[in-house]
């Protein structure tokens, strides 16, 4: 009856032991995604502020009588580059975004510049590394929900404080971002 | 603000049960291909030893196949389809919604390829994220707009992040397995059975024998419908998977519709490849489409998902 005994609490501690270590692997990956999820962002934003001087470069000449434009989207590049909270980093970065979409509006006015294949290459660029950001954005969400579902689900929920693990934020969008959708063939 | 929790659970858990489907599947084809190595090897030898020996062989005929294919398998496609690969400055619009449908993944970024020809279509291949290709059309590139490129490239991203790809070579290895074993049983009849030992085992034998010769004439088809079927399952998840990259089900749904109107043919694609397009490519075919030996779900189907999820509405029917 002891050695019964005895070797149901072995495998029982052994069922556990491997548990607890495939969980924390598990939560380990999903926060390490959180993170890479993280730096994509900031690959993008920097992305965004290397292409703004060529894209000025290429449009300095036609734009001799709309100094100010350009010279709000330098101002909006060096404060959005400036390290800041999560929501003042927003901000900058709406304000940035809007000053690049005037500049576009305002080159509308000049047609010998619309068909100029410079602009429409910086116009493809540009708007791409908006995407790419909000995509980062969008995918840095999807795995902070991915992550904060897995730490507050039971099991995990009994180790995933006692380890370590806990919730992360959401990056939270200044302007309106996409409607998301139902995806669902229940 | 990030989306509602439980449309994104509902997803995720799509996915789920698509891989609990996916692996027994994969289960029970292996069951069955040993199964039918032991049953042809007990009928071709009469003993035991013999059905090891056949399961063996059917072993090891799927390894040597399976290497080949896994390691090989996308560079024949590519070259097959003569697709050619490209820059970012040779098509940028291309490579730039390439690399954001993988950021939306956070996946790496694919090598692209490019294939001359007119007809609207694209295919993902590379046997896991690291080696993926995605490779479009000239027509696909001319004929649809950004928002609908996007939807196309996203469906791909979504095989290549599903593991579609390598799952889709796991079954052909396994059909094709499956043909090879049950063709070589049938062509050795010719030659007469092979040598009985005693009585006894000459009964058992011939009742494996008869066996033998019904799972060799319909193993291969079982095999081809169950691939065909997998296939057509695997294109629904890939078009959900793709709206929660894009999240714009509008740009998906009037790509399908671009591309299944489109009129031209696609002169690369084969029957070997035809299951590899987001459409099929081959149109005679689209017809029956409904049909047991289509390797695509119907077109029409795809696209009414897709418009319901552009209203948030839930189709009536499953697929």
């Amino acid at each position: 009856m002891g050695t019964v005994l005895t070797i149901l609490i072995v495998v029982v501690a052994v069922v556990i032991v491997v548990y607890a270590i495939a969980t924390y692997n598990g939560l380990v990956r999903r926060r390490n995604e959180v993170e890479e999820a993280y730096r994509q962002i900031d690959v993008q934003l920097k992305r965004r502020y290397d292409l703004i001087p060529n894209l000025l470069e290429g449009v300095k000449r036609y734009f001799r009588q709309e100094q100010d434009v350009l010279t709000e989207i330098t101002r909006a590049r060096s404060a959005a580059m400036q390290p800041h909270s999560p929501r003042e980093q927003a901000q900058a970065e709406a304000r940035l975004s809007g000053a690049i979409g005037n500049l576009f509006a305002v080159a509308e006015n000049y047609p010998e510049l619309r068909s100029e294949r410079v602009l429409l290459d910086f116009q493809e660029e540009l708007s791409s590394t908006e995407n790419k950001i909000s995509f980062a954005r969008q995918h840095y969400n999807d795995s902070v929900q991915a992550y904060n579902t897995k730490i507050q689900s039971f099991p995990a929920v009994i180790f995933a404080r006692a380890m370590g693990f806990t919730e992360r934020e959401y990056f939270e969008a200044a302007g309106p971002e996409r409607e998301s959708v139902t995806v669902s063939y229940d | 603000m990030p989306a509602p929790a439980e449309n994104v659970g509902t997803f995720r858990d799509r996915i789920a049960v698509n891989r609990r489907n996916s692996l027994l599947l994969i289960l029970i084809f292996l069951a069955f291909v040993t199964v039918l190595g032991y049953v042809i090897g007990y009928a071709w030898v009469g003993d035991p030893a013999g059905a090891v020996f056949g399961l063996l062989l059917a072993f090891a005929a799927g390894t040597v196949s399976g290497l080949a294919t896994y390691y090989a398998g996308d560079r024949m496609v590519l070259a097959a389809s003569r697709a050619r690969e490209i820059t970012h400055d040779e098509a940028p619009v291309l490579f730039n919604v390439v690399e954001e449908m993988a950021i939306a993944a956070g996946l790496p970024m694919p090598k692209v390829y490019i294939i001359e020809d007119s007809a609207p279509n694209a295919f993902a291949t590379g046997r896991d994220p690291e080696h993926a290709k995605i490779a479009v059309t000239r027509g696909l590139l001319e004929k649809l707009d950004r928002d609908e490129l996007q939807g196309v490239v996203a469906h791909e991203m979504a095989h290549v992040g599903n593991y579609d790809i390598r799952y889709a070579m796991l079954v052909g290895i396994l059909v094709g397995t499956t043909v090879l074993i049950s063709d070589f049983f049938l062509r050795t009849l010719w030659f007469g059975r092979g040598q009985r030992r005693g009585e006894g085992g000459g009964q058992i034998q011939l009742i494996m024998f008869l066996i033998a010769l019904v799972l060799a004439v319909l193993a291969p088809l079982f095999a081809r419908l169950l691939q065909l079927s997998i296939s057509r399952q695997r294109e629904y998840l890939a078009d959900a998977t793709a709206v929660s990259l894009t999240r714009n089900p509008k740009g998906l749904a009037d790509a399908l519709q671009k591309i299944s109107s489109d009129r031209e043919v696609l002169e690369v694609a084969n029957r070997a490849t035809a299951h590899l397009y987001i459409a099929n490519p081959i149109k005679k075919f689209e017809r029956r489409a409904k049909g047991l030996f289509s390797t695509h779900p119907p077109i029409e189907e795809r696209i009414r998902i897709l418009r319901a999820m552009e209203t948030g509405g839930v189709p009536q029917q499953a697929p």
